[in-house]
């Protein structure tokens, strides 16, 4: 996903001569054509990330457009405080772009996953969270996220072939429908969007009327597919991040402020512990609690509960219980 | 863009900064006491520094008009904001009635600076961050080819902040010239002296980082203003290492690192305003 980023970062350094792409000495293959095409504006600022964003806030104080870059903690975590009153009390328009997202860096160990970037950036007023599902999502917000007046978040993780989008636009907190259901959901964003995506064809090839919804905006967070399926009985959010503070808790805390009592949500993500084993994205992602084949089990139980929702090959689903 | 300096220095000048320093020394001991709020002898370490910048360095109708070319003070040392507060309202950047908001319920004027008050370029408080975003502001300049200055008060103790370092690395690769530092070297910090908790010449350590380093006393205004004038000569950046007392000129507050914290009584607030007025 990051190949995405730096081409669609390219194309707006090449309309806006105040874009400014900082690093912090990683990026190897992907920096190199916007170091190249624009040698003022790339800077390097070395293994020194507190800086990083101060510089970042500065060039910004001065009307520049500035885009962060580096591996999730060493973007978001080891400056966290630089952008909390640099970034974020001053409002200013800095990107910070963190690659890796959950275990994306599985093998380079503890020290570079991210479990909890979500939930710290979250946590900061004025602060937008993006996590794209798919290099189209990332595509398609990136004009957005660059005239975005207000501090952003992205997160990046790989590069996974996702369901087909539908045709138009999307926005900044827009909610993407990727499989249709008006009764039970999957709602993923980020790198979990690939396996949300598959976990549900193989629901719905078990004859599960089940959908995707691919919410790519954690902060602020809009349902707004909820006023459109008023037979929504079930919610499930799937997400390569600690359960604590991430979309799951999100869209949790909503459908309680909402009071949909009548909806019934689970909440799949990474469990509250670091992995102290080397192994791949896909090892420590499911060791952390997202096994697919474990997941279909779990939904189809949340599923049964549900008595409004049947599968596909029953005649009489859907009666709406109706006072 | 005119220089104030660029004028002569007249004795007329001198002694109208002498007693604007005055002034700013009486609104940090009113403010501090009345709010009872700590870090008077902070204030009062960077109250001549401030004078100087404000009311002969700097072109302060550009920054009341908010201009791109104004020059930028940044006060680092975000806890000494009631002298800052006080110079701004000496030269008239805010109205000097607003001083007596500060610490209040709803007013702009904090313990440490909010961006929003006119004259505050940023949120300062928690040291080591000003630097960096001077950094920032430099580079833009430089790209831009303006001609303006970024100065900006670092505490001695800030710079046990590792983030002040990286700064100083980055401003010297890309010879920010137009960066003037100042160190307020009271060697008061906390808890201890500065040079007992973290030990090291400041002054060799931003000249190893690529830095041109001038000593001076922070007390003396002809110092200030021939050192800020030499930064401004400079193709690196410059760290003035001012040489200063906590609770400067106040005989019962010098160096004594309690007033990093206590507040003036009445009685106390009288005599030290006594005292102001013989500078």
């Amino acid at each position: 996903m990051r190949v995405t980023f730096f081409n669609e970062l390219l194309k707006l350094a090449q309309e806006d001569p105040h874009c400014y792409l900082l690093v912090g000495d990683v990026g190897y293959s992907v920096v190199e054509a916007f170091a190249r095409a624009f040698p003022e504006r790339y800077i390097n600022t070395g293994i020194a990330e507190q800086n990083m964003i101060g510089v970042a806030a500065g060039l910004a104080m001065a009307g520049k457009r500035v885009y962060v870059y580096s591996i999730t903690p060493f973007a978001c975590m080891r400056p966290f405080e630089q952008i909390r009153n640099d970034l974020c009390y001053q409002q200013l328009p800095v990107t910070v772009v963190a690659n890796g997202s959950g275990f994306s860096y599985g093998q380079a160990g503890a020290t570079h996953h991210a479990l909890e970037d979500i939930a710290l950036m979250r946590a900061l007023p004025g602060m937008t969270v993006i996590a794209p599902g798919s290099a189209h999502e990332l595509a398609s917000l990136m004009p957005e996220i660059h005239h975005h007046k207000n501090p952003v978040y992205l997160r990046l993780g790989p590069a996974e072939t996702c369901l087909p989008y539908p045709q138009g636009s999307f926005t900044i907190g827009s909610s993407i429908e990727l499989l249709s259901s008006e009764h039970a959901v999957i709602i993923a964003s980020g790198s979990a969007l690939a396996r949300a995506g598959q976990i549900c064809q193989s629901l719905r090839s078990s004859g599960y009327d089940i959908g995707v919804i691919s919410i790519p905006t954690i902060k602020p967070l809009t349902l707004s597919f909820l006023s459109q399926k008023p037979l929504l009985r079930a919610i499930i959010t799937i997400e390569e991040h600690s359960l604590i503070g991430g979309l799951g808790e999100a869209i949790g805390y909503q459908l309680a402020r909402l009071h949909k009592k009548n909806i019934r949500f689970a909440a799949f993500g990474l469990k509250d512990a670091y992995p102290h084993e080397a192994g791949s994205r896909t090892f420590l992602t499911e060791q952390a609690g997202l096994e697919s084949n474990y997941l279909i089990e779990e939904i189809k139980k949340i599923l049964a509960t549900v008595p409004e929702i049947h599968t596909l090959n029953n005649q009489e689903i859907y009666h709406e219980k109706r006072a | 863009m005119k220089h104030h300096y660029d004028k002569p220095l007249t004795a007329e000048r001198l002694t109208a900064l002498c007693q604007s320093a005055g002034e700013i020394k009486k609104s940090i001991l009113r403010m501090t006491a009345q709010a009872k709020s700590s870090h008077v002898g902070c204030g009062l370490s960077i109250a001549d520094i401030l004078t100087v910048l404000y009311g002969y360095v700097v072109d302060t109708a550009l920054i009341k008009e908010q201009s791109a070319l104004r020059d930028y003070v940044i006060l680092s040392k975000g806890h000494a904001a009631a002298a800052l507060y006080a110079a701004l309202a000496e030269v008239g950047i805010i109205e000097k009635a607003l001083l007596a908001t500060y610490y209040e319920n709803g007013s702009l004027l904090a313990g440490h600076p909010l961006k929003g008050l006119p004259g505050v370029e940023a949120s300062t408080g928690s040291l080591g961050h000003g630097l960096s975003l001077a950094v920032g502001l430099a580079l833009a300049a430089l790209h831009d080819k303006t001609e303006q200055r970024h100065y900006v008060i670092l505490g001695d103790g800030e710079c046990q902040e590792g983030s002040i370092w990286e700064a100083a690395t980055m401003a010297a690769r890309f010879a920010l010239s137009s960066l003037t530092v100042i160190v307020d070297y009271n060697n008061l910090q906390g808890l201890d002296q500065t040079q007992t908790v973290m030990p090291g010449p400041l002054e060799k350590k931003f000249e190893a980082f690529g830095w041109v380093t001038e000593v001076i006393d922070g007390h003396n205004h002809q110092d200030i203003i021939q050192a800020c004038k030499k930064s401004r000569e400079q193709t690196k950046p410059t760290a003035i290492i001012a040489h200063t007392h906590k609770g400067h000129g106040i005989s019962f507050l010098q160096d004594q690192l309690s007033w990093h914290y206590r507040s003036l009584n009445n009685q106390e607030l009288l005599l030290a305003e006594q005292e102001v007025k013989i500078l």
